[in-house]
């Protein structure tokens, strides 16, 4: 109770003091207070820690501009003798002393409250990957589990200036992170290739997503709103396009949105695990190749040799299928070619397979959604 | 061989440098070396401010207009690297053999051959380093923290070279600390104590044991990498039973000594130049070498929090929070002092002095909100934003590089025997003063409301304080070429300087001629005067 009662004392003295200040639109020079119990609590340590710095600042800064007035040669100054002064140098170095406990004491509150990853309502997976996030809404389950890819929707066109920039430009996403208000939420960081590091700042949730690593995070978000954040460790070229978007709902708009989210996943384990039919899996492969595969490959299948190979009558679409579904499901590191195993279902990676194995020509054998399937969960 | 006996037995009797580019490849003199040194380290802050100039080019406005997101990352790692090793690093380098030799009396630096070697690797290292930038897959990528697995397994093919160059610039590192290191403990004038010497001595005697033990900790994570690269080990390989975080903790156990190494000469500089345009004696002069040390041992304990965000057990987490928090006192000791050396001094501002007052607040200001970086919870937010791109250009730029141009203009009297041109070299100044802080100081905004670091683009609510940072990123880089013209001025005649130079400067190279003779103190000097050559 101590405890909470210090730290809301030291938020509202800090929101005091910087309200106080006439600024017009301080917010968008400074933190964001967000939206949780501990974002608020970070947001009053750095406002305190601030105002520490400010009055230090005052009194170092203060004492050298008079210093500069004051004594100054062409005043005719004679300059002093005294070189040390074994009080004051032992004050000086106290006093600090005495400061950082005290900064300290709420600091550790508030971190050790972070680092309490106990008691949690759900649990939701967030991997990083190059240049998108997935988040898979665990559930014992397997039929239930969510999971999907989110990727920055912000196009080409006004990244390279050829049309106006929207509001949120480079924070909108294909899909956005949904998740309950007023519910204990656990996050379980993790990679799937390089250091990332996931961040929004209305949570006050920063935590790197390392592969090999799962780390944990929580938090339990007030207001309902949308909350944007980036990736904040550099991941390769596209670091600055991996934009984090969370939209918390209130709590029944949230088990309505599951349910259909469970539907729909349910439905694709229906269809992966049922027998497809060639045609079946010619029909969805080649709307999958137009729409993932075409713009490099081409529509012809023939490629643009030598960045982007043909796909006909050569290489891996007619020889062993392993290979095949290896560069499909993983990418070949150097290459423009890239995984595929986040980004399409088990069912679509299967057809889209088909297809290239029996187009153009060609005339190898075809692979099923289940085979595929099996592969992925073991991987 | 017996010709070149011959030659040395020649230059021992005519005792002035050799004729033509040779005196230059085969020197042996400090003061030469100390030049070299120099002049090598300004034609890298150029090169290094060059692409910070790509940087903030491209960031003058949101979108992408002039680079791609591969080659902005590629600038931001060149930028880091030229900066750090090749521009910061080697100018220290230089002041040291430029000024140990004479402020303790020694004739020379104790290993002249090795002195020379440590200089012409720089060439090298640097050739191979900004030549990767040409080859195919481009330069270096990563940032110049390299951090696996991006570095191993992302890398362009080009990460061999900068492995290489990394190597090379630690050789030359190594070398160098070891020449200051025996210089300082064996050469000083009979009579000289450690507690008599003038804290640049002091701050690079520290900064030299600090280098010798983290280059090698360098050498070790790059040999790592390379072995992770291309000979199929997995140290930082989650994959093979590696750990990419111990990269990082391997690599911060270098870079946090690092960020010192880069500062404590400069404390020694401006705990020189105070003094003298106070015409005071510096204040606390004991407490400054332990205050220095105390850094020193610091340095060595606190390199996680860097990594705060990496997912370290809370009793770590803790324990680097608490131990960075310290080091605010023996920094906060130092910045006392020097403004006690200040108060009831007798002030001019001549341009060193003014270089020193901007180092002792702006640099006050990069320790400032490295304390707020200190703080746990709230570097969960700061945790790579532009608000640690302020904190340590603060400490970097208006720190070590403002300590460097002081310094040089301190000692350029000394060195060519002419004063420079005082109206210039403040004018130099404020522009400098001027454009650093409309560079960084918004920074500090951006970063706080949300921008991460190492984006070549951001959304546009950053819009209008990016533009002004760039605007003040351009002010500040073309003011070094006046900079550059100062020196060259100087060095081509002007007033002649005298022996002592400033009117409050003591210490032994004010005693020797102006310009400084070829060699000096080939006997031990009086003494005399060193009651004063710490104030």
């Amino acid at each position: 109770m101590d405890k909470a009662k210090r730290c809301k004392w030291l938020v509202a003295l800090s929101l005091l003091m910087s309200s106080s200040l006439a600024f017009a639109d301080w917010s968008a020079l400074n933190m964001r207070q967000g939206v949780t119990e501990i974002s608020q609590e970070v947001y009053g340590l750095h406002m305190i820690m601030f105002w520490v710095c400010v009055v230090i600042g005052v009194l170092v800064f203060g004492t050298m501009i008079i210093s500069m007035l004051m004594h100054r040669k062409s005043l005719g100054v004679k300059p002093a003798t005294f070189h040390d002064n074994t009080t004051i140098e032992i004050a000086w170095t106290i006093v600090p002393i005495i400061i950082l406990v005290v900064l300290a004491i709420p600091a550790t509150t508030t971190l050790t409250k972070m680092y309490d990853t106990g008691d949690t309502e759900m649990d939701i997976e967030v991997r990083g990957l190059q240049w998108k996030w997935q988040y898979t809404y665990l559930n014992d389950d397997p039929s239930k589990e969510i999971s999907f890819v989110s990727s920055m929707i912000t196009p080409d066109e006004e990244i390279y200036n050829r049309a106006a920039k929207r509001e949120n430009y480079l924070l909108d996403v294909d899909n956005e992170l949904v998740i309950p208000i007023d519910t204990r939420i656990r996050f379980l960081i993790t990679s799937g290739d390089v250091i990332h590091s996931w961040w929004v700042p209305d949570f006050a949730l920063k935590k790197d997503a390392i592969p090999g690593f799962v780390h944990e995070l929580w938090t339990i978000v007030d207001t309902p709103g949308t909350y944007r954040g980036k990736c904040t460790e550099l991941c390769g070229p596209y670091h600055g396009f991996m934009p984090v978007v969370v939209r918390a709902v209130e709590k029944d708009e949230y088990a309505a949105w599951l349910l259909e989210q469970q539907a729909e996943a349910e439905k694709v384990f229906e269809i992966v695990g049922k027998q497809w039919s060639e045609e079946e899996l010619m029909v969805e492969g080649e709307e999958v190749y137009l729409r993932a595969c075409a713009s490099c490959h081409q529509v012809n299948g023939r490629g643009l040799p030598p960045a982007f190979p043909s796909l006909v009558g050569q290489g891996l679409a007619v020889g062993p299928i392993e290979d095949h579904i290896d560069i499909v499901l993983n990418g070949k590191p150097g290459s423009a070619m890239q995984s595929f195993s986040k980004q399409l279902n088990a069912a679509e990676i299967a057809a889209v397979i088909t297809y290239e194995r029996k187009s153009w020509g060609n005339q190898a054998e075809s692979v099923q959604p289940k085979e595929i399937f099996e592969m992925l969960e073991a991987q | 061989m017996s010709a070149v006996i011959e030659e040395h037995h020649h230059d021992d009797h005519h005792h002035g440098p050799a004729k033509g580019i040779m005196r230059w490849v085969f020197t042996t003199n400090h003061k030469d070396i100390g030049t070299l040194y120099l002049w090598f380290s300004f034609a890298m802050f150029l090169l290094g401010g060059s692409f910070a100039l790509v940087i903030r080019a491209e960031l003058f406005q949101p979108g992408l207009q002039i680079v791609e997101p591969e080659f902005f990352n590629q600038m931001t790692t060149m930028h880091g690297l030229i900066m750090v090793f090749g521009a910061v690093m080697p100018a220290f380098v230089g002041l040291a053999n430029w000024l140990v030799p004479m402020m303790i009396g020694a004739p020379d630096m104790a290993l002249p051959r090795m002195n020379n070697y440590s200089f012409w690797i720089l060439p090298f290292a640097f050739t191979m380093l900004a030549s990767t930038l040409l080859m195919e897959g481009g330069g270096p990528n990563f940032g110049w923290t390299f951090y696996a697995p991006l570095s191993t397994e992302q890398g362009p093919p080009s990460t061999t070279f900068f492995i290489f160059a990394v190597h090379l610039m630690g050789i030359s590192s190594i070398m160098g600390s070891i020449n200051v290191i025996v210089t300082i403990l064996n050469l000083r004038a009979p009579g000289l104590t450690l507690m008599q010497m003038p804290l640049f001595v002091w701050t690079w005697l520290i900064t030299a044991f600090l280098l010798i033990a983290v280059m090698p900790v360098l050498a070790g994570v790059v040999t790592m990498m390379l072995m992770d690269i291309h000979f199929g080990t997995a140290f930082f390989n989650a994959g093979g039973g590696g750990d990419p975080v111990l990269f990082q903790h391997v690599f911060w156990f270098f870079g946090h000594p690092e960020v010192y190494i880069m500062i404590l000469p400069a404390f020694g500089v401006v705990s020189a130049i105070i003094p003298t345009f106070a015409r005071k004696r510096l204040f606390g002069y004991a407490s400054m070498v332990y205050a220095t040390s105390s850094i020193a041992f610091l340095s060595f304990i606190v390199w996680a929090h860097h990594m705060f965000t990496v997912g370290m057990p809370l009793a770590g987490e803790l324990y680097f929070m608490y131990a960075t928090m310290l080091i605010a006192i023996p920094t906060g000791v130092k910045v006392f002092n020097w403004v006690a050396t200040m108060w009831q001094g007798a002030m001019t501002f001549e341009t060193p002095m003014l270089f020193a007052i901007a180092f002792v607040i702006l640099f006050t200001i990069g320790g400032l909100s490295g304390l707020m970086l200190a703080i746990g919870p709230a570097d969960f937010q700061y945790h790579d934003t532009y608000f640690v791109v302020a904190h340590f250009h603060y400490v970097l730029v208006p720190g070590s590089v403002f300590s460097i141009m002081a310094a040089v203009y301190y000692w350029l009297p000394k060195w060519t025997g002419n004063m420079y041109d005082e109206a210039l070299g403040k004018l130099h100044f404020w522009l400098s003063f001027v454009g650093i802080n409309v560079l960084f100081f918004p920074q500090h905004f951006v970063g706080l409301a949300g921008m991460p670091r190492r984006v070549p683009d951001y959304n546009l609510q950053f819009a209008d304080y990016n533009m002004v940072s760039s605007v003040g990123a351009f002010l500040f880089g073309f003011s070094q070429l006046l900079f550059l013209f100062i020196v060259i001025k100087c060095v081509r005649g002007g007033v002649k300087a005298t022996d002592q130079v400033w009117e409050g400067a003591h210490g032994l190279e004010w005693t020797i001629a102006s310009p400084a003779p070829y060699h000096t103190f080939t006997t031990p000097p009086d003494l005399k005067d060193i009651s004063e050559a710490h104030g």
